[in-house]
C-alpha cells in the first residue's frame, strides 16, 4: 500500500514538531491505521473523517468541547495524570538550554492544576515561613509576643495571583500584536503562557521555605539562584519567539520578563522577610526599638 | 342457522348469570381525599420533635464515628448532610478567637475568616477533584471533608487546655504533637474517602490539595497564641 509510510508508528517530538510548523497538517489516527489493515480502507477512512477531525483537535489540544459557562470547557484544562505534572514540575526546575518549556513538556496540552496549586502552595509557604522567620529573629527577647500575622496570608495571595494572571496576559498580548509577518512560529496561546508562568514560580516554594535561616547572604544568594532557574526556563521558551523580531526588540522583552521576575523574588523576600535586616546587632538596647519599628512598619 | 344456535348454546349459560347477586361488588369508585402515603417517605408532621432532632443527631454523631475508625465504609458518602461540617466550623472558630486581640493587625484569623477559609477550601478542594474527574458528588465531597476536620477541632480543645497551664516550650511541644497527629489523621480518613473515586494516575493530584488544607488549618491551631 501506498499509504503505509503514512500509517507508521511516528515518534512524537517529530508530531509536534511538525504541527508547530503547519497546525493544518493531516494527521492520521490510530483508527485508521487498523482499519486499513482490516483491508476496507476506503469506507472506513470516510467513515472515521469526523474521528480524524477530533483527533486533530485532540493532537492540537486547544479546542475545549462547550462554552465558557460549561464545566466541560474548564474540564479539558484539568486533563492531566500525576506523572505529567511531576514531569513538568521537574522541567521547571532544571531549564537545559534548546529545551521549550512549551514544546517539549507541555506538548499542546496546557493545564490549569499546575499553576494553580503553585501559587496557592506558594502563598502559603511564604506567609508561614515569613512568620517562621519573624519568630525565630526574636527568639530571645523576653518582650517579643508572638502574633501569627494572618493578614500576610492576605497580601501574599493578591500579589502572586495577580502577577501570575496579568504579567502572562501582558507578555501574550505583546508577543502576539508583535507577531512577525513571516513568523514560522506560531505564538503560544494564552493558556501556555500562563501555564508556563505558573510552574516557573515553582522554585519559589523550596526557596521560600529555606528563607527562613537567618543568614542574609545566604538568603540573597537563594534569590539570585532561584531568579536565574526561573527566569532561564521563560527566556529558553520565549527566546524561540522573539527571534523573529529585531535585536532590540527581543532583547528588550527577555530583559523585562527577567526584571519582572526578579522583583517579584525580591518584593516576597522584603516585604515578608524584613526582620533579616535588623539581625545584625544582639545588642538587647536596640531589640525593643526594632521590635516596635518592626510592628509599626505594618 | 345451525351455527347460530350452537353459538348462542354456548353462552347459553351466561344469560341468567346476575352480576348484582352471584358476584358480589362492592368499592368505591371516588378517590379518595388524603391519599395514605405507602412509600417509604414517611411523613415527620406527625412524630414529636424530639423524634425528628434525635434521628437528625444520631445520623451526625453516627459519621462522627465512621470519621473516628476510617474503614471504607458507605454511610458517610450515601447519607450525606452539612449539619457536621457546620457544628464542627462554628466550634473551631470560636475556640481560635480570644486569641492575642491586643493588636487588631497582627493577631490571629478573625471568625470571618477561618469559616471563609474552611468552607471555600472545601469548596476548591471540591470543584478541583470534579475537574479531574472525579466520580463523588459535590455534597458528598463537602460533607467527607467538614467531618474530617473533626480529629483537628479535638486538637483545637485540648491545645486550649494545654495553654491554661502555660505557655512554655514543654506545651509548644505538646501542641506540637497533638497538633501533628491530629492534622495526619483528618487526612488519612478523608482520603480513604475521597481517593477512591478517581482513578489511578491522578489520585495524588486529588490528595495533595487536601494535605495542604489541613495543614493550614493545623497551622492556624498551632499558632494560637491566648491574650496575656
Amino acid at each position: 500500500m501506498d499509504n503505509t509510510d503514512e500509517l507508521k508508528f511516528q515518534d512524537f517530538e517529530e508530531v509536534s514538531n511538525l504541527l508547530s510548523f503547519d497546525p493544518n497538517a493531516p494527521t492520521v489516527a490510530v483508527s485508521d491505521s487498523l482499519a486499513s489493515l482490516s483491508g476496507e480502507e476506503d469506507v472506513k477512512l470516510d467513515l472515521n473523517e469526523d474521528e480524524e477531525g477530533l483527533e486533530n483537535s485532540k493532537l492540537l489540544g486547544e479546542t475545549p468541547t462547550g462554552g465558557f459557562w460549561t464545566f466541560d470547557y474548564y474540564q479539558s484544562f484539568f486533563n492531566v495524570e500525576t506523572a505529567q505534572v511531576m514531569d513538568r514540575l521537574k522541567g521547571s526546575v532544571m531549564p537545559i538550554p534548546g529545551r521549550n518549556f512549551v514544546k517539549y513538556y507541555l506538548r499542546n496540552k496546557p493545564d490549569l492544576y499546575g499553576p494553580f496549586w503553585i501559587c496557592v502552595t506558594l502563598v502559603f509557604s511564604v506567609a508561614i515561613s515569613g512568620n517562621l522567620s519573624t519568630f525565630l529573629s526574636q527568639f530571645g527577647d523576653q518582650t517579643y509576643h508572638y502574633r501569627p500575622q494572618f493578614h500576610r496570608v492576605t497580601i501574599a495571595a493578591i500579589v502572586i495571583f495577580m502577577y501570575a494572571s496579568l504579567v502572562p496576559l501582558c507578555a501574550w498580548g505583546f508577543l502576539t500584536w508583535r507577531r512577525g509577518p513571516e513568523g514560522h512560529m506560531r505564538c503560544y496561546t494564552f493558556l501556555e503562557t500562563v501555564c508556563v508562568y505558573g510552574y516557573s514560580l515553582f522554585i519559589f516554594i523550596p526557596t521560600s521555605l529555606l528563607w527562613i535561616i537567618p543568614l542574609e547572604w545566604l538568603r540573597w544568594l537563594l534569590i539570585l539562584v532561584s531568579t536565574v532557574v526561573s527566569g532561564s526556563v521563560l527566556v529558553f521558551t520565549f527566546l524561540p519567539v522573539v527571534r523573529d523580531h529585531t535585536k532590540v526588540t527581543a532583547a528588550t522583552t527577555l530583559l523585562t520578563i527577567l526584571v519582572l521576575h526578579s522583583l517579584l523574588a525580591i518584593g516576597c523576600k522584603m516585604y515578608f522577610f524584613h526582620t533579616a535586616v535588623h539581625m545584625a546587632t544582639p545588642a538587647t538596647t536596640t531589640l525593643p526599638m526594632m521590635t516596635t519599628q518592626v510592628t509599626q512598619a505594618h | 342457522m345451525a351455527e347460530a344456535d350452537g353459538s348462542s348454546r354456548a353462552f347459553l349459560g351466561l344469560s341468567d348469570v346476575s352480576i348484582s347477586e352471584d358476584i358480589p361488588v362492592e368499592g368505591d369508585i371516588s378517590m379518595p381525599p388524603t391519599s395514605s402515603s405507602q412509600d417509604d417517605g414517611f411523613s415527620t408532621l406527625d412524630e414529636p420533635v424530639k423524634d425528628t432532632v434525635l434521628r437528625d443527631l444520631k445520623a451526625v454523631g453516627n459519621k462522627f464515628v465512621h470519621v473516628l475508625y476510617p474503614k471504607k465504609s458507605k454511610a458517610l458518602l450515601r447519607d450525606w448532610d452539612l449539619w457536621g461540617p457546620l457544628l464542627l466550623c462554628v466550634t473551631l472558630a470560636l475556640l481560635l478567637q480570644g486569641g492575642s486581640v491586643d493588636s487588631k493587625d497582627d493577631g490571629g484569623p478573625q471568625f470571618a475568616e477561618v469559616f471563609v477559609i474552611i468552607w471555600f477550601g472545601s469548596l476548591i478542594i471540591t470543584l478541583n477533584s470534579k475537574l479531574l474527574g472525579g466520580t463523588i458528588s459535590f455534597f458528598q465531597s463537602l460533607c467527607v471533608l467538614g467531618y474530617c476536620i473533626m480529629p483537628l477541632t479535638v486538637a483545637m480543645v485540648v491545645c486550649r487546655i494545654v495553654l491554661l497551664g502555660g505557655s512554655g516550650t514543654v506545651s509548644f511541644v505538646v501542641r506540637l504533637v497533638v497538633v501533628c497527629a491530629s492534622f495526619g489523621w483528618s487526612t488519612f480518613a478523608s482520603t480513604a474517602f475521597l481517593a477512591d473515586s478517581q482513578p489511578q494516575n491522578r489520585k495524588a493530584l486529588v490528595v495533595y490539595p487536601v494535605f495542604l488544607f489541613y495543614f493550614v488549618i493545623g497551622w492556624m491551631i498551632l499558632t494560637f497564641a491566648p491574650a496575656q
